[in-house]
C-alpha cells in the first residue's frame, strides 16, 4: 500500500493509454510471447515482499476493526483469505458492526470494488494471451498495490504473466497473517480511542483520497459526494450516504462530460 | 480459545457474498473488455467513482469531529500527498488526533 499508492493511481490514470495499446497502437506480437512460469510467480512473490509488508500495517488495522465488529479470528481470517480487498473489507466490517443488513453490506463492497473492473481490463492486453484457468485463476489475486506493479513491469517489457499471481500470493499471505494478528491483538487493546485509534479508519480514507485525487477535475464530482454523503447522512438510517454520495459524484461526472 | 475460532453462519454467509463480488469485479473487467464497449460518458463516471466512494465514506466522519479531527485530517492529507506513504500518514493522522484531543 504505503509507498505505491501514488503510483498506483499514475497507473490508473494511465489506463487509457493502456486500452489504446490493446487497440493496437503497439503490435500484439511483442505480447504474443507472455509467458506463466514458476519464475514468474518467484519474480512477482520477491518484488512483491516489501509492497506486502506494507500491506500488512493495513492488515493488522482491519483485523483490529474487524474483532470491534464482533468477528472471531476464524470468521475475519477466512474474509481476508477470500475477499481479499482492503477498502472493501474495512467499510464492510463498519457497516456490519452498525448492524447494517448483509445484502446493503455486500452491495457497498460491489460498489466499492467497482474499481477492479478497470485494474482487470487494463490487465487485458497481456492475459488475454494466458490460458482463461491462468488468467482468471491469477486475477483473484488482484489487489490495488500488486496489479499497480504488475502493470510496471509488464510495461517495462516483461513476459512474466505470473508476476500478478505471485505478487498477488505474498501480498495474500501477509495480508491473513497481518489480519490474524490485528483480531488477536485487538482484545488486548481496550478502549481504542484511548490511543486514537477511532481516527485510524478516517486517516485511511483520507490517506486513499491524496492517492486518488485527480487535480481540479475530482473537485466538483468529490464536493457533490461529500455533499450528498452528509445530508444522506441526516435524512437516511444506517450507511446508505456511501452509495448514495458515491453514486452522485460520480453521476456529476457522467453530466458534466463533454465528450 | 473457542470463541476465536467461532463460525457463525450469518458472518459466513456475508464473506461468502462478499468473495463472489468481490472475484465479479477482478475477473469482470478482465472478461468484459473487448466484448462492450463503454461510452467515454460512462467511463469518466467510472473513473471517478474509487475517489467518489472514499469521499462519501469520509465525509460525515468529518462532519461529525471536532477540532482535533480536523486538524488531524488536514496533517493525514499533508503527508499522504507529500510522501504517499500509508503507514506514515496513518501514524502522523492519529498521533496528531491524540496530542491535540491533550491540549483541547
Amino acid at each position: 500500500m504505503a509507498e505505491t499508492d501514488s503510483s498506483t493511481e499514475r497507473a490508473t490514470t494511465d489506463r487509457d493509454s493502456t486500452d489504446g495499446a490493446a487497440a493496437g497502437s503497439t503490435p500484439s506480437s511483442e505480447r504474443g510471447d507472455v509467458t506463466f512460469t514458476l519464475a514468474g510467480v518467484r519474480e512477482g512473490f520477491v518484488t512483491g515482499l516489501p509492497v506486502a509488508v506494507g500491506v500488512a500495517g493495513y492488515g493488522v488495522v482491519f483485523g483490529v476493526l474487524a474483532g470491534r465488529a464482533g468477528l472471531s479470528v476464524a470468521e475475519a481470517g477466512l474474509m481476508s483469505a477470500t475477499v481479499l480487498a482492503g477498502a472493501a473489507q474495512l467499510i464492510a466490517v463498519e457497516l456490519w458492526a452498525d448492524s447494517v443488513p448483509a445484502v446493503t453490506v455486500v452491495a457497498t463492497v460491489g460498489i466499492v470494488n467497482l474499481r477492479y473492473l478497470l485494474l482487470g481490463a487494463a490487465l487485458r492486453p497481456w492475459f488475454r494471451h494466458l490460458s482463461p484457468r491462468a488468467a482468471y485463476g491469477s486475477v483473484f489475486f488482484t489487489a490495488d498495490e500488486n496489479w499497480a506493479l504488475t502493470i510496471a513491469t509488464l510495461r517495462a517489457g516483461s513476459r512474466q504473466g505470473a508476476f500478478l499471481l505471485g505478487s498477488g500470493l505474498v501480498l495474500w499471505l501477509l495480508w491473513i497473517v497481518a489480519t490474524v494478528v490485528g483480531v488477536t491483538a485487538g482484545d488486548l487493546v481496550g478502549d481504542p480511542a484511548q490511543y486514537g485509534l477511532d481516527f485510524v479508519v478516517t486517516a485511511l480514507f483520507l490517506t486513499l483520497a491524496a492517492g486518488l485525487w485527480e487535480g481540479r477535475e475530482s473537485l466538483r464530482p468529490w464536493l457533490v459526494a461529500a455533499g450528498v454523503a452528509l445530508v444522506t447522512n441526516a435524512v437516511l438510517p444506517g450507511e446508505w450516504y456511501v452509495i448514495v454520495g458515491a453514486l452522485a459524484g460520480a453521476g456529476v461526472r457522467m453530466v458534466t462530460h463533454d465528450g | 480459545m473457542g470463541s476465536a475460532l467461532a463460525l457463525n453462519p450469518a458472518v459466513l454467509a456475508l464473506v461468502a457474498g462478499m468473495a463472489v463480488v468481490t472475484y465479479a469485479t477482478k475477473a469482470g473487467g478482465l472478461w468484459l473488455v473487448g466484448r462492450v464497449d463503454l461510452s467515454e460518458r460512462a467511463e469518466a463516471g467510472l473513473d471517478v467513482l474509487p475517489g467518489a466512494v472514499v469521499v462519501a465514506f469520509v465525509a460525515p466522519a468529518l462532519a461529525n469531529g471536532g477540532v482535533p479531527e480536523w486538524i488531524a485530517a488536514a496533517a493525514t492529507v499533508a503527508v499522504a500527498r507529500r510522501t504517499g506513504n500509508l503507514l506514515l500518514s496513518l501514524a502522523v493522522g492519529v498521533g496528531t488526533v491524540l496530542a491535540v484531543r491533550g491540549i483541547v
